[in-house]
């Protein structure tokens, strides 16, 4: 009994040092807990990601003749990407029309970003929402709505024409690359909008309180502190419209005509009409490598860029 | 802050510029839902007279139906199975200091900046070595993969935002780890679950470039849509449909949007 009430009387003591040590040997644990939850996410994205390109990596070495498909390892796909003109061709300009389309983007969405994160005080979240919002409606409705609008018979040619701002309709608007970077633009918009705004709305007010003390006016402060603060969010957002974008299929194809047409749109036809997946393949992994590299020399160049300023 | 809006005339020409752009993202849409009531095959300005018959005939489009429906059924399970992974995935990147995280969290990552179309391709070639037939179940696949990113990022906000410490209460008061999740973690975490359900709906709902590669013969609602935009004389019933997805699409996504940030502009633990 009084033993028991010793016992007792002494736990609460001894108590912390030994959910102490408990802890710490969950803590030492505690990786392998975290890798026990982590498991059936990681594990089912990486067999997913690493089989398929496992597979379509090996096929690209294999040949198509006919309707049979030669296993025998042949460097032949890759040689004829890198000899026949027409896939450098539709390479660059899919890499073109990205790089534009990510520069224009970034561009239009950054006052906007800017707006939202620096004079909106109240109804933030209803901004953020009214911008994202045309982003999750039905993304091919919306090419074939630009389609509307820049048409030969289209909403603005018809409007320039009936203002009298010009006697024929302009040809150029569709099935141009013009018209695919337009219409990119458009639907990529919420990748630009979102990362700016988060980079700027993280930015320490108290600086830019600082630099105008300091006597920088609007410009200056926005060029010497809002501007390198807010990089992060501009090169993530060209990232995230240049790499998908450069793989788009259904833009060129409404929207693009005979010059519009871009990568993606080869590729599909390998598969597709011409049948020749192993060629196909071999231009999914050079694009992939590509766009890969061009990607890491981007950061690369952009990380040395903002650590200068910084 | 104690000088929030000192510019005056910038933050005007930023408001007009502002409306300019939403003007810009806008317009388009509102296209749709504007030529679904016009009574005209072609879908030109101006504008004839007011009809609701594309309502009418889209109504009696089986095929249509068919497409709604096989969508609804791989949004509905790529959601689930997107939005479960993503609750495994979120929980454990923020509550365990796992070594090599970054690595870890950037391979889930990773179907965001891989263009579309090349995993299509590749899990094509897969499942035609496989000898997997092309159906629902193979898009579904496919649109997982797309989502299970989306799931996290949206988790992983809402698992930071609470206080942990209500976990450890609950640790501390005898409760083991299963109870915990379903008691304590889940409830706290949930708008952010219903969040993740909704987006990896509407992303699944409306993604193209991945079924149209692993389809098959059966037809979700973008593949149907691709396939009428070639025919004049079926536009205005897909533009009727287009303007149903669309006010639909608005309601879901602000639905969703507003129960994942309301939640996490909270102060943490204030959810209860």
């Amino acid at each position: 009994m009084s033993d028991s009430a010793a016992l007792a009387g002494t736990q609460p003591d001894q108590r912390p040092s030994f959910g102490e040590r408990i802890r710490r040997f969950y803590s030492r644990s505690e990786a392998m807990r975290g890798y026990t939850l982590l498991s059936p996410t990681l594990l089912v994205m990486a067999t997913m990601l690493c089989i398929p390109f496992g597979i379509m990596v090996l096929m690209s070495f294999w040949t198509q003749s006919g309707f049979d498909i030669s296993t025998t390892f042949s460097l032949d796909n890759y040689v004829s990407v890198a000899e026949k003109p027409i896939f450098q061709a539709l390479l660059i300009r899919s890499l073109i029309i990205s790089g534009f389309c990510a520069v224009a983007t970034v561009l239009i969405s950054y006052p906007m970003a800017y707006y939202v994160a620096f004079h909106v005080h109240r109804r933030k979240l209803l901004w953020i929402i009214l911008m994202t919002l045309p982003f999750w409606t039905s993304y091919l409705l919306r090419v074939f709505a630009w389609k509307v609008i820049l048409g030969f018979n289209g909403v603005l040619n018809t409007g320039l024409m009936s203002v009298g701002l010009i006697e024929q309709p302009l040809e150029f608007l569709i099935y141009s690359p013009t018209a695919v970077v337009i219409t990119l633009a458009h639907a990529w918009a919420a990748f630009a909008i979102l990362p700016i705004y988060v980079s700027l709305e993280k930015i320490d007010r108290s600086l830019l309180e600082a630099a105008a003390d300091l006597g920088d006016g609007p410009v200056r402060s926005f060029f010497r502190v809002t501007l390198p603060l807010s990089l992060p969010g501009v090169i993530a957002a060209m990232l995230l419209i240049f790499i998908p974008t450069v793989g788009d299929y259904v833009t060129p194809a409404l929207v693009g005509g005979p010059d519009g047409l871009m990568m993606a749109n080869l590729i599909q036809a390998m598969f597709g009409k011409m049948n020749n997946w192993p060629l196909g393949s071999a231009l999914a992994v050079s694009m992939m490598i590509i766009v890969t590299l061009i990607a890491l020399v981007y950061v690369w160049i952009t990380r040395k860029l903002v650590g200068r300023i910084a | 802050m104690s000088r929030p809006n000192n510019f005056g005339n910038p933050s005007r020409l930023l408001a007009g510029y502002a409306i300019l752009y939403l003007a810009f993202l806008y317009i388009p849409v509102l296209f749709l839902p504007l030529f679904s009531f016009n009574d005209a095959l072609h879908v030109t300005f101006p504008l004839k007279g007011f009809t609701t018959k594309w309502y009418e005939q889209m109504f009696y489009d089986e095929k249509m139906h068919q497409a709604l429906w096989n969508s609804i059924k791989v949004g509905a399970v790529t959601s689930v199975v997107a939005t479960t992974l993503g609750i495994f995935g979120a929980k454990a990147v923020t509550r365990f200091r796992i070594p090599g995280q970054k690595p870890v969290i950037s391979v889930i990552m990773l179907p965001l900046v891989i263009p579309v179309i090349i995993m299509g391709v590749a899990l094509l070639i897969l499942f035609t070595r496989i000898g997997l037939p092309l159906t629902l179940f193979t898009v579904t696949l496919g649109h997982i993969l797309i989502c299970v990113p989306f799931a996290m990022a949206t988790l992983m906000a809402r698992f930071e935002g609470f206080d942990r410490s209500m976990e450890e209460a609950a640790a501390d008061l005898g409760d083991n780890a299963w109870h915990i999740f379903w008691r304590v973690t889940f409830p706290l975490v949930f708008p952010g679950v219903l969040a993740s359900l909704l987006l990896c709906f509407t992303i699944s709902f409306d993604e193209f470039i991945m079924a149209f590669f692993l389809a098959g013969t059966e037809q979700t609602l973008p593949i149907f849509i691709y396939g009428q935009l070639r025919f004049p004389q079926r536009l205005p019933s897909v533009l009727a449909l287009g303007a149903c997805i669309l006010v639909v699409s608005f309601f879901v996504v602000f639905f969703s949007q507003w129960l994942q940030r309301r939640g996490n502009a909270k102060p943490t633990g204030a959810g209860i």
